[in-house]
């Protein structure tokens, strides 16, 4: 075992880019290759498997030596492109990977049993690859710059993927998902000028040893405008509005690997800019008001739905809050809380989406007066949905309860009035989202479909990428037969996937403990990234490591205190 | 460092008038709003990038700015910005250009549903919540919903004659 680890770390610098690189290829044979089905779908799945791997590679060796950094061509920090790859972002990238081959997986597995002739599954796949691209490229950038590329290249794929088929409905959403996520990345650029003006340069750990000299006022104003492009992003309340009127009406599939990852990487772009660049944290009481709003809004939204995906949307919406108090309380304890809820909310959340997915594949209706006798229909269907809803709900074995205890504990800690008053709008935020995915239950799985006020239409078929609106009567619907394997399979991977999260809840979270501190530390990510020669930077062609392994295992006391160190 | 005034006066146009455009509720002003914001800040990018010099090459001829080279990262940026703003625009003209081909009006709707949510009468029976058995008036159950059950569950989108 030491052997194999021996030598995979100095692998690492190899393994750094290819979250970036693979997708990037894939999508290029996969647009070349769009009039071989197979291959296309070959490709794309083998990639993505292949990530998942690599990236659990690398988050078991960087747990263990601490912080990675690529100088690319070998060009020093400042002016040089650097990837960094620490705990935090590799985890990130693990569990975005996991969530990115699921998705795929239902995806191919459906169009091989729904699809028609009219799928635009040419485009589909290439412009998926380029998405997990982007996602990679966000959660890899050591600079302001090229996470902003990288919100460009996931944003532009989304863009694409959003207005698959461009159906009128498709087309309405589109143009109002594509104006406000334009108007963020215009704020970004925006924020990104006045960085450039007030410390000249982007590499993050450069700005933010600079910025300890720029007033605090000025500070605090450019960190607000960064806040604001990535509350876009992330949904925050006020910023929030547009996502559940715009998800709902993509596919299914999409809107899950959406609901997984988009807004986490809006919420890992807040992380890291308040613990690296803005570490005094003087918007943290702003942060701490915008959590409580975003999920008690959130869910007071998801009660007035009919249908289950604007439901979920609401349910998104308003959890990104729970991330958002962990960040703002501003202590590695609360960080760790937010990088675990992170991590089982990215899981619970896709995972959920694609059941509805599945729902409407078997029963013609996402909405909740028309849904009914699922239970009976399809029981596997029914335990598919009961785990990751009350999982979302936070009921104790799970990991979502583990999640909450974690930010209460860490706010507990905190023992300011504010932090109490979060903690309670965190309970009462909980308990509702218990209500609204027990709604759902009660409505689509329990409730006989007879008794449902507008149960006898359903749409024509099911669809996998396009938008279908024509409703025929229940009983003219054509037998969509069993749900197809690969579909479920891919839906139980993900819901195994955060049962693993409960059950391994402990290593977890001190990884996510580890993670948090390290994120915290800036002398080790400054040191990391910049090294000795940032004054003067040249080329340096021997990778070395700068930071003197002051980031490995042993140099981490846990924070959660229940783990023993390997 | 010395700003150039008229630059950021006429960044703060550029982005104002951009802002009042996108304010609006037709898809042509709002691309143009967007367009102007990002040559706004491509400028306010410019500006940060210091006064102006010669270009940034290695053994370069020209003597204009003496020893002085004009800051390449802040070109680099703004180069890039506009690359990207160029792709969306298109993609964007494509989408108005489709939303044109359903119905002419240039007008960004509301979300139906959203506004099916909104004007949603407050009568029980329009709740999500609500079964076809409970009392319209009230949302309560009543005695129809023992119709429905465990037997009933045994045969729930068929009716007596399909077995």
């Amino acid at each position: 075992m030491t052997s194999l680890y021996e030598t995979l770390v100095p692998l690492i610098p190899y393994m750094v880019p290819l979250p970036i690189i693979l997708p990037a290829v894939a999508a290029a044979l996969a647009l070349i290759l769009s009039k071989y089905l197979t291959a296309q779908r070959t490709i794309t799945l083998s990639v993505l498997a292949f990530l998942i791997g690599l990236n659990a590679t690398m988050l078991y060796v960087v747990d263990r030596e601490g912080i990675q950094t690529l100088q690319l061509g070998g060009w020093d920090a400042p002016i040089g492109i650097t990837l960094v790859a620490d705990r935090l972002s590799v985890s990130m990238l693990t569990v975005s990977s996991i969530v990115l081959f699921s998705v795929m997986w239902y995806a191919i597995s459906q169009g091989i049993r729904d699809g028609g002739k009219d799928e635009p599954v040419a485009v589909f796949l290439p412009t998926y690859l380029l998405l997990s691209m982007g996602v990679n490229l966000a959660f890899l950038a050591g600079d302001l710059f090229n996470l902003y590329v990288g919100f460009e290249v996931l944003l532009v794929a989304s863009y694409v993927l959003l207005t698959l088929g461009a159906s009128p409905a498709r087309v309405r959403s589109g143009v109002g998902y594509v104006m406000v996520s334009m108007a963020s990345s215009m704020v970004f650029l925006f924020g990104l000028a006045m960085v450039y003006a007030s410390v000249g340069t982007l590499n993050m750990a450069h700005v933010g040893l600079r910025m300890e000299d720029v007033p605090s006022g000025t500070r605090s104003a450019i960190f607000a405008v960064l806040l604001v492009a990535f509350g876009i992003k992330a949904a925050v309340f006020p910023l929030d509005s547009w996502l559940p009127d715009s998800y709902p009406t993509a596919p299914s599939l999409v809107t899950a690997v959406f609901a997984g990852l988009l807004t986490k990487v809006g919420v890992y772009s807040i992380i890291r800019a308040r613990s690296i660049i803005f570490t005094d944290g003087s918007l943290d009481t702003m942060l701490m008001w915008v959590a409580l709003a975003t999920m008690l809004i959130g869910i007071l939204g998801a009660m007035a739905q009919n249908d289950i995906k604007r439901l979920l949307s609401f349910t998104l919406v308003s959890h990104i809050g729970y991330m958002i108090f962990g960040v703002a309380l501003g202590s590695a304890q609360g960080l760790s809380g937010a990088i675990f809820y992170a991590i089982h909310h990215i899981l619970v959340q896709t995972s959920l989406f694609l059941v509805v997915g599945l729902v409407e594949r078997q029963a013609g209706s996402s909405s909740l007066r028309r849904l009914g006798s699922l239970a009976y229909i399809s029981p596997l269907l029914a335990i598919l949905y009961f785990i990751p809803a009350i999982n979302l709900g936070g009921i104790p074995p799970f990991s979502g309860f583990l999640g909450k205890i974690m930010l209460i504990e860490a706010g507990a800690e905190d023992g300011s009035w504010l932090a109490w008053v979060l903690i309670a709008g965190a309970v009462v935020t909980s308990l509702l989202t218990l209500y609204t995915m027990v709604l759902v239950w009660s409505k689509a799985f329990w409730r006989d479909r007879k008794d449902a006020p507008d149960g006898a239409t359903a749409l024509a078929r099911p669809a996998p990428l396009v938008d279908i609106q024509d409703e025929v009567a229940v009983k003219d619907r054509n037998d969509v037969g069993r749900m197809p394997w690969g579909m479920v399979f891919s839906t139980a991977l993900l819901v195994s996937a955060s049962l693993a999260v409960s059950v391994l809840a402990g290593p977890l979270s001190s990884i996510t403990g580890r993670a948090a501190e390290s994120a915290q530390d800036v002398n080790i990510y400054r040191a990391a990234v910049l090294g000795p020669n940032y004054l003067d930077p040249s080329r340096t062609l021997e990778m070395e490591r700068y930071d003197a392994n002051r980031d490995d295992i042993n140099h981490r006391v846990d924070t959660n205190g229940t783990e023993d160190q390997p | 460092m010395v700003a150039n005034l008229f630059l950021l006066l006429a960044a703060g146009t550029l982005i104002s008038a951009g802002v009042y455009l996108l304010l609006d509720r037709a898809m042509t002003k709002m691309i143009m709003g967007l367009m102007l914001i990002g040559n706004g800040a491509n400028l306010l990018i410019l500006v940060a990038g210091g006064s102006a010099g010669s270009p940034p090459i290695l053994g370069r001829e020209s003597e204009i700015y003496g020893d002085k080279t004009a800051d390449p990262l802040a070109q680099a940026m703004i180069l890039t910005a506009i690359v990207i703003s160029m792709a969306l625009t298109a993609f964007m003209l494509s989408l108005a250009y489709r939303q044109y081909r359903y119905r002419t009006e240039d007008f960004i709707e509301d979300d139906t549903e959203d506004v099916a949510i909104t004007v949603r009468p407050s009568f029980a029976s329009a709740a999500p919540d609500h079964d076809a058995s409970d009392d319209p008036e009230t949302g309560r159950m009543t005695s129809d919903g023992d119709d429905f059950g465990p037997e009933s569950f045994e045969a729930p989108l068929k009716g007596d004659k399909d077995d």
